[in-house]
Formats: C-alpha cells, structure tokens, sequence
C-alpha cells in the first residue's frame, strides 16, 4: 500500500436521531482502482458514501482525499473536487431533458440558456467515448431505468470526476446490463477514474474489484485483496457467520394444480396494458418463480390476481374456484395469502400496532372478534405468537409497526399471511429491504410451506432468490411469459436474454 | 339580430373578454410558476383582494395608476411572504395555509375598506382605454381588440415574458425541477427553498396585479369581495393550462369569454334566462372544464408537498 492513499477515511461517526450509521469506520481508497464495498442493507455503506459525496456531514472524524483534509457541505463542493455519485434513487428530473438535467444548477441563476448545441455536442462526444448510447435531447422519463442510470453516470463524467462511487448500481438491470455496467466500470479506471462500487451481490462483486471492503453495523470489519478471498468467505464477514448459499431442495414431486392462471390480461393505472395474456399454472408442493426486470407487468399481475387491480379478460382459478374480478377481501378469504411488493401500501399500516396489523384481513372473525367487539386478548395471543415463531424483533406487541426496521415489518406480513393457512401463496419480492440472515429466514419458512403441500408463486427481480428457492423460473417481459427454466445457474445467460425479451434460440452449432 | 348588429355585438364581445380574462391570465401566469415549484397556492383569491384593495387605496391617495399597480403587486407579494413563510419554512399544510389566507384576505379589505373608504364612497380615475392608430380603425378587430387599457395589452407581454423566464431560463429551469424532483436540485447545489419563495412572490405579485387591475383598470371602486371567486377560477385555469404560461393566458381568455357572455346576455331582453343562471356561468364552465380535464397529465409530482432537507 502506497503511503499517501488517494482517499483516506479516519474514524468517522455519524448517528441519525438514535441510530447509529456510521460507528467509527476508517477506509483508505487507492487511486485507480475499483473498491467494492460490500454489506447488509443497513450496514452503512450508502450513508459513508453520502459523506464523502457531501450529501451527509460526518459528526466525527475526517476524510482526507488528495493529502488534504476535506469537509464537503454540499454535493456540489464535492463535484468541484471532482468526486461524483450515481446514488440508488436517481437524481434525475423526469420531466426535463438529458441536456437539461446536466446543466441544472450550473452557472448563474439569472443566465438565459443559450448554449444548448454546445452541450448536446459535449454530451454525444462523451456518450461515444464511452458507448453509453446517451441521447441528450431524450426526456428522462421516457427512458428505460437501465438507461437512466446510463444517463446519471455521464452526468457524472460531464462534470468532470475522478472518483465515481456507485450505490447498488446493478439492483434494477439485466444480468446483460450489468455486464455492461461492470466493463464500463473498467473502462473508466482504465481512464485513470477510480471507482467505489456499493453492492450486497457476491459474485459482481467478486467479477471487478481489486480490493472489497466488507461493512457490518457501521463499521468496515475487513478489507481484503480479491484474489485472496472467496464469495463464502464474504458472505461470513457481511453476516457475522456462517451462511448456507445453498438450501436443500425436496424431492417430492407437485401434486395437483392449485392456481390457474388463464390468458389474464390487464392495465397498469396508467391505463397502459400491462400484462398481455399471462397463462401458468401453480401445483401443489412447489414455488414457481417470475423473474424479469422490474416494470414488465410484474406488479400488475401481482395486483390482479390478488384483486388489487381490474382483470380485462381471462381467469385466475382457485382450488377449482374461478376468483376472477373479486374483491381482495373475498380472494383472501379464498385461503390465498399474498405477501405484496409495496408493503407500506398494501401490507401493513404503519401508524397501527403490531397486533392491529396482524389482523388485518381478519379482524371481524373469531376468536379475534364477537358481535362487533373486538377481543384483545385472543388477538395479543395470536400476535405475540407471531413475534415468537418467527423472531420479529420488538418491543411489544403494542409498540407501532411503523417503528421496527424493514426487515422486522417484513417478517410480520409473512408471519400473519403464512399463519392464515393458505393453499395458495402469492410472494412479490420477498427479501425486499430485508437483510441476509432474515432473508435465509423467511426463504427457509417459504420451503417448509412448500414441503407441506402448499402452492407458492414468488415473484422477484432478485436471481439469487429465485435459484435459491423455486423448482421452476418463468421469465416475465412486457407483460408476457417468455419461457421457462430450471433453477439452473449454469443457464443464467439464456435467463438473461429472456429478461432482456430475446426469445429466438440460437441456430445449435453442427 | 341581423348580421351587422350580429358582427357588432361578436366585437364588443371579445373585446369585453380580453379585459375580463386580463384579472385571471395575471393570476393563473402567477399560479404557474408558484405550481411549477411544487406549491399550491389555493389563497390567490384572497391575495387577489388584498391586491384590489392597495391598488385602489394607493391610487386614490397618490393619483397614479402606476402608482397603484405597484402597490397591488406589493401587496399581493406581502401576503405571499405570508404565505411562504408557513408553507415553505414552518411547513405547514398549504391547503390549510391558502384557505386561511382566503379569510384573512377578504375580512381584512372588507374591514380596512368600511374603516376608511366606505362613507366617502369616492371612485377613483381609472385607466383609460388606448386607441391604438390605424389598427383599432379597423372594422370589427379595431373594436375587439385595440381600444383596450395599457394594462389589458400588458397581459401578452407578460404571458411571453413568463414563458420565456420558464423555458429559457436557469431559473426557469431549475424552478421547473423544483416540483418534480427538489432533491435532485438540492443534490446541484441550489437552494430549494430559496427558489419555492421566488416562485411564491412572483405567482403572489402576479395575483396582486390581477387584483389591482379590478378597481384601476375595470371598475372604478373597491367593493368588498370585488373578486368574487376569480381566483378560484385562475386555480381551475392552471389545471386546463396543464401548467403552461401560454396555455394559461388563452385558457383565461375562454373563461373571459364566458364572463362576457354572461354580461352581455344579461342585457339583451330578448335572452329569458334568468340572469342567475347567466351569473353562474364562468362557474358552472369552471366545474365542467375540471370534470373534462381530469388525470394527473402534466401536473408537477411533488404539488402541494414540503421538501425535507436532510
């Protein structure tokens, strides 16, 4: 190691009200490489990249970039020292142009815009260096989100940086784009950038960097050489312990059908078609999986077959029981559980308690209700039951559901939907916002459902969640089915190119 | 009605309409911007009021109408500091804020008038209309749109002033990502807030002006709620507009036109509506152009919400 880093980060601190983000964590970034950080949601790795960047002012500690101790108070200071960020929620303006974006905020206030040409030009001669295929007439929100993180990295680079960090770039892109991404990553260091790459991904993780540091609760734990280390071995430093990256599949084949799902059509709210004539059947005993880029239609189907959204046309059919068009109570009281994308619109409601909300579709019923009285101790049994079996860390089963973390509020939807006894379970993004070990968790009680004959269709943008899990993947793009695959990682090009709505088969050689 | 009286009266008629849509483009050009950054401002009509009331009280001290005006705009901006300062700053609710800035409005000038003006009961010189040569000669045109106030004509040169600030503009277009996105302005280092008080005093000074134009350059007097809901109506101007300057100024015009429809009915005998249906008319066009012109469309996604600084 050189004895002057490029970036020097020297025991910093920062708390938000109670919480602790950043618990004294040192880092040295060296000139030209790419350094991974690596860690849990909540370990801390976005809020100490918003530090450097100036989003967020440290309360202790010092960044020493350059041999020069810098106090960045605002992004903009930042980008003058040259050090720019692609954050997770982009920055940029969805109604304003390519062009217009990148030079938001710049020069005075009062400037009349004269200068346009002058800035498409820039922007195309940059698009081109790097083939980031960047239109700068192009209105933000009518690109693809693959190509608006395109977009936000030339902002970057047409503000001139010479350290780009990069917060969990590749959770929104095909695998085919994320190898774009992490070539383009190496181009830039080839240019003499450095680059910090924020990611919870092992194996992108493992594929570019030269040097990972792990985080854990606030804290840099490791860092280490990539050729000295292993996915396992990260994967223990991230959680604290040994993980299992492999969970035991059941031999059982599945019974009978449960869900049919029937040339289904419908609109997004948008009144734009969303899902084109989805047809599938779920059996008893496995977990069928739906991968795909999010916005294909995922949600819309979600939202359809749980009721949630209009059908157009065709059938979702229930133990036998056409449920088309019903109302989301009448589907749920149809022993059909859904565990939704959106959980702080359709799962939970934050203000109320945890016993409040593990009620929700059944709080008229016995023993939790009788003549139109609510019975609270049969619903604090029940709810305190919940908090037990499946660890949701509280304090009580009074204390508002707003107040635990994700992962926690998570644990409670699939504790209440898992514990209604289903046939059916409908699972959009499972892990969202929710850590490793609680991931293995709620990934593990979704085998133990499927081993006792129940009917799972997980829904997920996470691969990882899917091979680990299903016995079968379909492959969902602009709101069709376009093929089905084994849990097989050795086919994850073809997944890809699925993902990416290439169907035709390449001619097979002699 | 034979063609020549149908000609003249179609003359006076939208002559009649750009100086009653003159009120409404000046308060729904202000609305604009103030929206554009993410504010709604539902208290135009009651700056509106405060506006016609320092117009009129200005002028009829000093004797100038540019005199007035300014004071309506001052007035209007005053009121909209107001407003700012719980909606920006303190962050309060901005419906909440706007309807009590309504009340406020219209109690203070109904009070401050009967306190100061309501015995003499003085009206005061208004505007004159400006013949504009050769053109306001012309048959038909001449009469429906060059023998207007320096302040009716004022209304296009503020509508391409507007649009110019708006679309070629840094300011513009840093106010424009104001209500879309204001972390993202925040992230390029401007000053959200900053830039939400500008668009609030513009859209409130604009209001002023609107007002303003009501007792010096349309009537002669201030009477309490000389308003009387137009900037309700300059609301409803924005959504049709889909927050444009230029569609604000000839939206407002179709609703001057209803305004003028309205009177002019009013005094032809042989129309046996009763004349409060006529009255009703702009407002009855207000709630059928919202029912028309429903959806989200271009509306800017971050309306009516505060931005929290981290």
């Amino acid at each position: 190691m050189s004895n002057k880093p490029f970036l020097r980060i020297d025991n910093i601190r920062k708390r938000f009200g109670p919480i602790v983000a950043s618990d004294g964590v040192s880092l040295e970034i060296e000139e030209g490489e790419i350094h991974s950080l690596l860690g849990e949601n909540g370990a801390g790795k976005s809020v100490l990249m918003s530090m450097i960047c100036g989003m967020v002012r440290p309360d202790e500690g010092e960044i020493v970039y350059r041999g020069e101790v810098v106090r960045f108070n605002s992004p903009r200071e930042a980008i003058r020292q040259r050090i720019g960020m692609v954050h997770q929620h982009f920055m940029l303006v969805p109604n304003l142009t390519v062009a217009e974006n990148y030079i938001l905020g710049q020069g005075s206030a009062l400037r009349v815009i004269n200068d346009m040409d002058k800035v498409h030009a820039r922007i195309r001669a940059l698009s081109d260096r790097y083939a980031l295929d960047v239109r700068p007439d192009a209105v933000v929100e009518d690109l693809s989100v693959g190509e608006q993180q395109r977009v936000e990295i030339l902002k970057a680079l047409f503000h001139g940086i010479d350290l780009l960090i990069l917060d969990e770039p590749t959770a929104v892109l095909t695998p085919q784009e994320t190898d774009r991404l992490l070539s383009l990553m190496g181009d830039l260091v080839k240019d003499g950038k450095t680059v910090v790459f924020i990611s919870h991904k092992l194996d992108e993780v493992m594929r570019v960097s030269n040097r990972i540091s792990v985080m854990r609760d606030g804290r840099v734990v490791h860092t280490v050489d990539v050729g000295e280390t292993n996915a396992r071995e990260l994967a223990r430093m991230m959680v604290g312990r040994d993980v299992r990256m492999e969970l035991p599949r059941s031999p059982e084949p599945a019974g009978r059908i449960v869900l049919s799902v029937e040339n289904l059509t419908c609109r997004a709210e948008t009144g734009l078609p969303a899902v084109r004539g989805v047809s599938l059947d779920v059996r008893a005993g496995e977990i069928v999986g739906i991968a795909g880029v999010s916005g294909n239609g995922q949600t819309e189907l979600s939202l359809a077959l749980s009721g949630l959204l209009p059908v157009d046309s065709g059938r979702v059919v229930l133990n036998g029981k056409d449920i088309t068009g019903l109302d989301p109570a009448r589907i749920n009281a149809s022993s059909f559980s859904h565990i939704p994308e959106d959980r702080h619109k359709h799962g939970i409601v934050m203000s109320l308690s945890l016993s409040e909300n593990a009620i929700l579709q059944r709080y008229d019923q016995a023993p939790f209700a009788a003549r139109g009285m609510l019975n609270g101790r049969a619903i604090g049994e029940h709810t305190r039951d919940l908090i037990k079996r499946f660890r949701v860390k509280s304090r009580d089963e009074n204390q508002a559901i707003g107040s635990l973390s994700g992962g926690n509020q998570q644990k409670l939807v699939v504790a209440r939907e898992l514990a209604r006894n289903p046939d059916f379970i409908l699972v959009n993004q499972l892990a969202r916002g929710i850590d490793i070990g609680a991931m293995e968790f709620v990934m593990e009680e979704m085998l133990k459902q499927r081993d006792n004959g129940r009917a799972v269709l997980l829904i997920s943008t996470e691969l990882e969640e899917l091979f680990a899990i299903c016995d079968r993947i379909l492959v969902m793009f602009h709101g069709e089915i376009l093929g089905e695959l084994p849990p097989d990682r050795s086919r994850l090009d073809e997944l890809g190119l699925l993902m990416a709505g290439k169907t035709e088969q390449p001619a097979l050689a002699g | 009605m034979d063609d020549m009286m149908f000609l003249t009266f179609l003359a006076t008629l939208m002559g009649a309409a750009w100086r009653l849509a003159t009120p409404l483009i000046f308060a729904s050009i202000g609305e604009v911007f103030s929206e554009r950054a993410g504010v709604l401002n539902i208290g135009l009509e009651g700056t509106m009021l405060v506006g016609a009331f320092c117009g009129f009280a200005t002028a009829s001290a000093t004797g100038s109408i540019l005199i007035g005006l300014l004071a309506g705009i001052l007035g209007g901006m005053a009121f909209g500091l107001l407003f700012a300062l719980f909606t920006i700053t303190i962050k309060a609710d901005q419906i909440v804020v706007g309807a009590a800035l309504n009340l406020l409005g219209m109690g203070l000038t109904a009070f401050l008038f009967r306190t100061y003006y309501v015995s003499t009961g003085k009206g005061i010189e208004i505007a004159q209309p400006v013949h504009i040569p050769f053109l306001s000669d012309l048959p038909f045109l001449g009469e429906a749109f060059f023998r207007q106030n320096l302040i009716v004509y004022s209304t296009i040169l503020v509508t391409i002033l507007a649009a110019l600030v708006l679309y070629r503009t840094s300011f513009g277009l840093t106010l424009r990502a104001v209500g879309e996105h204001p972390k993202a302005v925040d992230v390029a280092g401007r000053n959200v807030a900053g830039y939400r008080y500008a668009a609030v005093l513009v859209g409130t000074g604009l209001a002023g002006l609107g007002g303003a134009f009501l007792t010096l350059g349309h009537s002669n007097q201030f009477v309490e709620g000389i308003t009387s809901g137009r900037g309700f109506i300059a609301l409803a101007v924005v959504v049709f507009a889909r927050w444009s300057p230029t569609g604000a100024f000839f939206v407002s015009l179709l609703f001057g036109l209803f305004y003028a429809l309205q009177l002019m009915l009013q005094a032809e005998a042989s129309v046996v509506v009763p004349y409060q249906v006529l009255q009703a008319l702009p407002y009855i066009m207000t709630i059928v152009t919202l029912i028309v012109v429903r959806g989200k469309g271009a509306a800017p996604s971050k309306l009516g919400q505060p931005y929290e600084m981290r």
